[in-house]
């Protein structure tokens, strides 16, 4: 069953994206001889004499080796979209502090990536030094003769010019990858326009190829203060393997005077150059083509297709990116397409339910009332965060503070927790929910996940304070994870995670009684983790921006987004194209849900730490706009309820909603929101 | 095709364009009493009040702190680096160019020089080819914004909120009041970088966002309408800029909220702005040498973007492609959408007609194709006529500068700019009445004067005023001025607004 339902997302994944990613290579790799051509043009530059430079960088281009390079290269590409692929998130892991981040950069996958990428950086180093020739093309030369008779043999020297060279490009990949981890910039940004990839392209070509160029002229420069200081080595430790003597002759090249070269500098600002280009082309590819659009179809024409129709796939559990672009497919036929908007509100044959319009709202409402939930666990986690740290501050108390009481109680809670997760369930979140689905954000799979995470999904946080006001068993499941990133939650649990940790195993079934040593080992944890936390250094460490914290919890909004604006386009529209009246059994439901969000919103960017202003984005390369999903989402959320209002206007006085939330609808009709 | 010939004749000088009644516009005096059936409408409908002085145009002082300190004379280099950061490379040369003979640097002082006339001549073919470029920035403005004078005028710009009754008027002294008809405070938006002010914007499907464009950036104010501030602080301004994009003359809101679209003649490229996460997108395409003008389908589905040169162009906001019209003979002056977004109007510099162009109806399933139709035709033809009138002559005519078109689609309002040349013709507002299925029709309703003659010397009373269109206009002693800009007008009422002392406004009023 479950190896079946996975066999047939992967399917469906290879699909949607099999065909896009192929493109994006094959693209990558087309452009390669064009960007070689462009290297060796400027590797071999001659301003003196333009027709001659011209003529002879024409004339390599045809030669074997340059030929053979580009094929080498082309491999070199695959092996970096291969990595891209694998890669990638759209929904960005942010680390919450900076031993986080520490633990992101020693992560096994990460060291393997680069790894992989400082090697493909040497590949592609030896490639450029075999195309600029002269002094840069063989690593063992034969070494300058000397005047004395007494080794007037022919020896083998080694040239630490090509050395340098191969050096350079395992340190510029290396940082690619470190750049690529810190930047983010596995995340996929999905546009604010839908544009032909062709002017998405030509868009970020020249952002790209300047950044492109400042970046190599930093890296290089690193590069040479650290074989200023290391480059010794690597250069003895080569000269021996390889029996190569060093050449007494030649200035050595870790010196000040034998790094001030300005043509080895010149190169290898080159190298640099041709490398990122060609690895950011080919990964502003894979971006621009996984991001493009998807037409899923709403009802299916044939039997076989029903696995892609877009209601199907919403209410699935699909890996997230197609989740993603299926969100962003319903976006976009709720705004521009009155044709499948029709085939959304259009009712099943025979029986006449509205199974396609029920199962979408009913997708959307739960993912909004999710987000909902997050944002309400966010903030109890705040307020007791403050609590807990000012009364550290000031009496110096055991840490667990309003832990302790609770956790006496505890059998009894995880008892009564079963009860509550039924009442309140449907009281808050109207929509029927969907028994399981994996949160958003803690994509298993993805690489960034550390597995002590993984492993962590089922516990519960049960016995914060707010437990029995509002909650559902999506913010249960979903507790440890709620206000802080996984990493985040292993390594400095210790403010936030003053309450006992609960473990039940999957919300809706039993719950397993937890063993007494369990809670006092985890109480234990807490306190020495508490403990830790005071010390200065290893505060430096796990302190939490709370920026980054705010940013986690935003991290996927891009989902909530995209369902807010086809929700309500969808409503907006129902009110001249619906003839059935499907969406009016659902509208108190939505108003619920949307009116709900807005003041959880609301009071989310009342918090202090809150900035109520996005920061300022520079139009560079690297997209940092997941920053600032938490502004969109403000602001989309607010244009949803406008757009709903303004479209019914009085009529949503018969709207059943609460007496608060229709106090909330009026302002909303007095455009005073 | 519809011509000035057919308009009943203007109304006798000294009355006003009072109200519309019956289908009729009925024409009196200014302090005549209102129908009842208005007064009760009126009472929600802001009124504008401006200061009798104070409105004159900030002097343009460099702010910043130099002319505060003593002049010390730096050494050259040093100089050379302030230059590069305020003024590029541009400023380096002329720096180094103008340094006396001090270090005795004779060659390279020689070789700024000659790369600085080089920048020159580089600079003065690009503006051969365009000229608009070659302009001062407020020249710039005054000639593509959709004011009749902008230089001059006391309001620059003016919008009308969308869904509320609730307005926002640009004033000569750059900064922007809101009058809204439920509360008493007009609060005046002022902000370091709100200089020159060419168009402001309300967001659709919001309650009190506005967009104004302004010399160096677009400004972005987030007003709390509960809110009785009288001068919200410049944290309430949204600050959107890119380089190169400046003066900002023209903005356009998608109606679907979210984006904003801004255009400058200087940048070839249109911007299109994600507001809430200060996000932008390029929307190059060459020639044309840059933006004046963007107007925003009603339905959202298409924006026509206006060049300085002699072509205009028809973006389709899907997949954001684009149809190039070249006009014959000058730049697009200005144009608006009927509201289901199937035909464009539209004005040439230089010719007194109005064009429509039609497009295929829109279905979203042709994605990335604008759909517009071979050739544009002439629906109206708006050149000088002479009128009989009881009170003498009165000539009336001439290039459209600004068309709205209300958001039923029944009225069309246009501001026709007398010919500077002949010294009878005045500027008026003609309305049309229009019909867009199942053909288009445009039918001539009325001119409304644009505000001069007697009605300026009625000072401190109530000035009543023609429904025209989205728009504003005003009346100053010496000529007729004109300042109009978006706004849903209503067809049936023309509403009583502003007194002030020898000027009046006239504005329209949003539908009940």
């Amino acid at each position: 069953m479950e190896a079946a339902a996975s066999c047939r997302q992967r399917a469906l994944l290879r699909q949607v994206l099999g065909w896009r990613l192929a493109a994006a290579v094959a693209w990558s790799v087309l452009l390669l001889p064009a960007c070689t051509a462009a290297f060796v043009l400027l590797g071999r530059a001659q301003p003196l004499r333009p027709l001659r430079w011209i003529a002879d960088s024409f004339n390599d281009l045809y030669t074997s080796y340059v030929i053979f390079c580009i094929l080498l290269m082309s491999v070199v590409i695959l092996v970096i979209s291969i990595f891209n692929v694998e890669f990638y998130a759209v929904v960005p892991s942010i680390p919450c502090s900076r031993l986080a981040l520490i633990g992101k950069i020693i992560h096994p996958q990460q060291v393997i990536h680069s790894a992989v990428h400082a090697v493909m950086g040497m590949l592609v180093a030896w490639c450029a030094a075999v195309m600029t020739k002269g002094k840069f093309q063989f690593l063992a030369v034969p070494c300058t003769p000397s005047e004395s008779p007494e080794d007037a043999v022919p020896q083998m020297c080694l040239n630490e010019y090509h050395l340098f060279f191969l050096l350079s490009g395992a340190f510029i990949g290396y940082s690619y990858s470190l750049l690529y981890l810190i930047n983010n910039m596995n995340y996929l940004p999905f546009p604010i326009i839908q544009q032909y990839k062709y002017l998405r392209f030509r868009r970020s070509l020249p952002l790209l190829v300047k950044h492109s160029c400042v970046e190599s002229l930093y890296l290089v420069r690193n590069f040479c203060v650290a074989y200023y200081f290391f480059g010794y080595i690597p250069k003895v430790w080569i000269s021996t393997t390889m029996d190569l003597h060093i050449d007494r002759k030649l200035h050595p090249l870790d010196t000040l005077s034998g790094l001030l070269d300005l043509s080895l500098f010149y190169h290898t600002w080159l190298c640099g150059a041709f490398l990122l280009i060609t690895w950011y082309i080919a990964w502003l590819l894979f971006k621009i083509y996984a991001t493009e659009t998807h037409h899923f179809p709403v009802q299916p024409t044939f039997a076989e297709e029903t696995d892609q129709c877009l209601p199907k796939i919403l209410n699935s559990n699909p890996p997230l990116i197609i989740k993603f672009l299926a969100l962003q497919d319903l976006m976009l036929l709720s705004q521009y397409s009155p044709v499948r908007r029709q085939e959304v509100f259009s009712l099943s044959q025979p029986g006449g339910h509205p199974h396609n319009w029920t199962a979408i709202s009913r997708e959307c409402l739960s993912l909004l009332s999710d987000l909902t939930q997050r944002l309400i666990t966010q903030q109890e986690a705040a307020a007791a965060n403050g609590r807990a740290k000012q009364q550290a501050g000031e009496m110096k108390v055991p840490p667990q503070t309003p832990g302790a009481a609770v956790t006496e109680d505890m059998p009894f809670q995880s008892q009564r927790s079963n009860v509550i997760h039924r009442a309140s369930m449907s009281s808050l979140v109207k929509s029927p929910l969907m028994p399981s689905k994996t949160s958003p954000g803690s994509d298993i799979g993805s690489p960034f996940s550390s597995p002590a995470l993984t492993s962590k999904v089922g516990i519960l946080d049960l016995n914060s304070p707010w437990h029995g006001s509002v909650q559902s068993p999506h913010v249960m499941r979903r507790g440890p994870k709620l206000w802080t990133s996984g990493s985040g939650l292993q390594m400095n649990g210790s403010h936030h995670e003053s309450f006992p940790v609960l473990s039940v195993a999957r919300v809706g079934s039993e719950a397993v009684q937890p063993s007494f040593i369990y809670t006092w080992l985890q109480n234990k944890q807490e306190q020495i983790k508490n403990f830790l936390s005071r010390r200065a250094l290893i505060m430096y460490f796990f302190s939490k921006h709370p920026e980054a914290s705010i940013q986690a919890v935003f991290s996927d909004a891009q989902m909530h987004i995209w369902a807010l604006e086809g929700l309500s386009h969808l409503v907006a529209a129902s009110f001249t194209e619906d003839q059935f009246g499907v969406v009016q059994t659902t509208l108190p439901a939505i108003l619920n849900t949307l009116l709900t969000l807005q003041e959880v919103v609301d009071r989310h960017f009342k918090l202090p730490h809150v900035s109520s202003k996005p920061p300022r984005i520079s139009g560079s390369l690297v997209d940092t706009s997941y920053k600032t999903l938490r502004f969109a989402l403000r602001a989309s959320l607010k244009t949803a309820l406008y757009r709903i209002t303004t479209v019914f206007g009085e009529h949503l006085n018969a709207v059943q909603v609460s007496p608060e939330h229709k106090k909330r609808l009026q302002q909303f009709l007095e455009y005073k929101e | 095709m519809c011509s000035l010939g057919l308009f009943p004749p203007p109304p006798p000088p000294g009355t006003a364009t009072l109200y519309e009644l019956n289908n009729v516009l009925v024409c009196g005096r200014l302090c005549e009493p209102l129908p009842l059936a208005f007064q009760s409408q009126l009472a929600e409908l802001p009124t504008l009040s401006l200061p009798k002085d104070g409105l004159k145009a900030p002097g343009r002082l460099e702010h910043g702190t130099r002319p505060a300190f003593i002049h010390h004379r730096e050494a050259l280099w040093k100089r050379c680096i302030n230059a590069w950061r305020d003024a590029g490379l541009c400023g380096l040369l002329k720096e180094i160019a103008s340094a006396e003979e001090e270090e005795g640097l004779h060659w390279l002082k020689t070789a700024s020089s000659s790369a600085l006339a080089v920048c020159r001549w580089l600079s003065s073919l690009h503006g051969s080819l365009f000229p608009h470029l070659s302009l001062t920035s407020e020249d710039m403005i005054a000639a593509f914004s959709q004011a009749v004078d902008w230089t001059g005028c006391t309001v620059r710009a003016f919008a009308w909120h969308p869904h509320t009754s609730k307005f926002a008027v640009a004033l000569l002294d750059d900064s922007v009041r809101v009058y809204n008809s439920s509360s008493a405070t007009i609060p005046s938006l002022k902000h370091r970088l709100q200089r020159n002010v060419a168009a402001v914007a309300w967001k659709p499907l919001c309650a009190s966002i506005l967009a104004v464009a302004c010399q160096s950036c677009v400004l972005v104010w987030h007003l709390d309408p509960t809110s009785l501030s009288t001068r919200p602080s410049s944290g309430c301004a949204q600050v959107l800029s890119y380089p190169g994009h400046g003066p900002v003359t023209s903005l356009a809101w998608a109606p679907s909220g979210g984006l904003l679209l801004s255009a400058s003649p200087v940048d070839t490229a249109m911007l299109v702005w994600d507001v809430s996460t200060e996000n932008c997108v390029q929307l190059q395409w060459f020639g044309g040498g840059g933006v004046t003008f963007l107007a925003w389908s009603p339905d959202g589905s298409k924006v026509l973007a206006a060049t300085p040169s002699a072509v205009f162009r028809v973006w389709e906001a899907q997949m954001w492609t684009c149809e190039r019209w070249p006009t014959i003979k000058g730049r697009c002056q200005t144009g608006c959408w009927s509201p289901d977004g199937s035909r464009l109007l539209f004005t040439v510099l230089g010719e007194s007609v109005i064009y429509s162009l039609s497009f295929s109806e829109y279905r979203g399933e042709m994605q990335g194709q604008v759909g517009g139709s071979k050739t544009a035709s002439i629906v109206a033809d708006l050149s000088e006529t002479t009128f009989e009138t009881l009170y003498g002559e009165e000539r009336i005519g001439g290039e459209v500068h600004s068309m709205v078109w209300d958001p039923t689609g029944e009225r069309l309002a246009a501001i026709i700019r007398g010919n500077p040349d002949s010294p009878g013709s005045q500027t008026v507002v003609a309305v049309f009445r229009t019909r867009n299925s199942p053909v288009f029709e445009l039918l001539p309703w009325c001119v409304a004067p644009g505000g001069g003659g007697n009605l300026l010397r009625r000072r401190g009373l109530p000035g009543c005023c023609p429904p025209v269109g989205r728009g504003g206009e005003e009346g100053e002693d010496a000529a007729v001025l004109h300042s109009s800009s978006g706004a849903p007008i209503s067809p049936r009422i023309a509403p009583v607004l502003a007194t002030l002392p020898s000027k009046t406004l006239s504005l329209g009023l949003p539908l009940p």
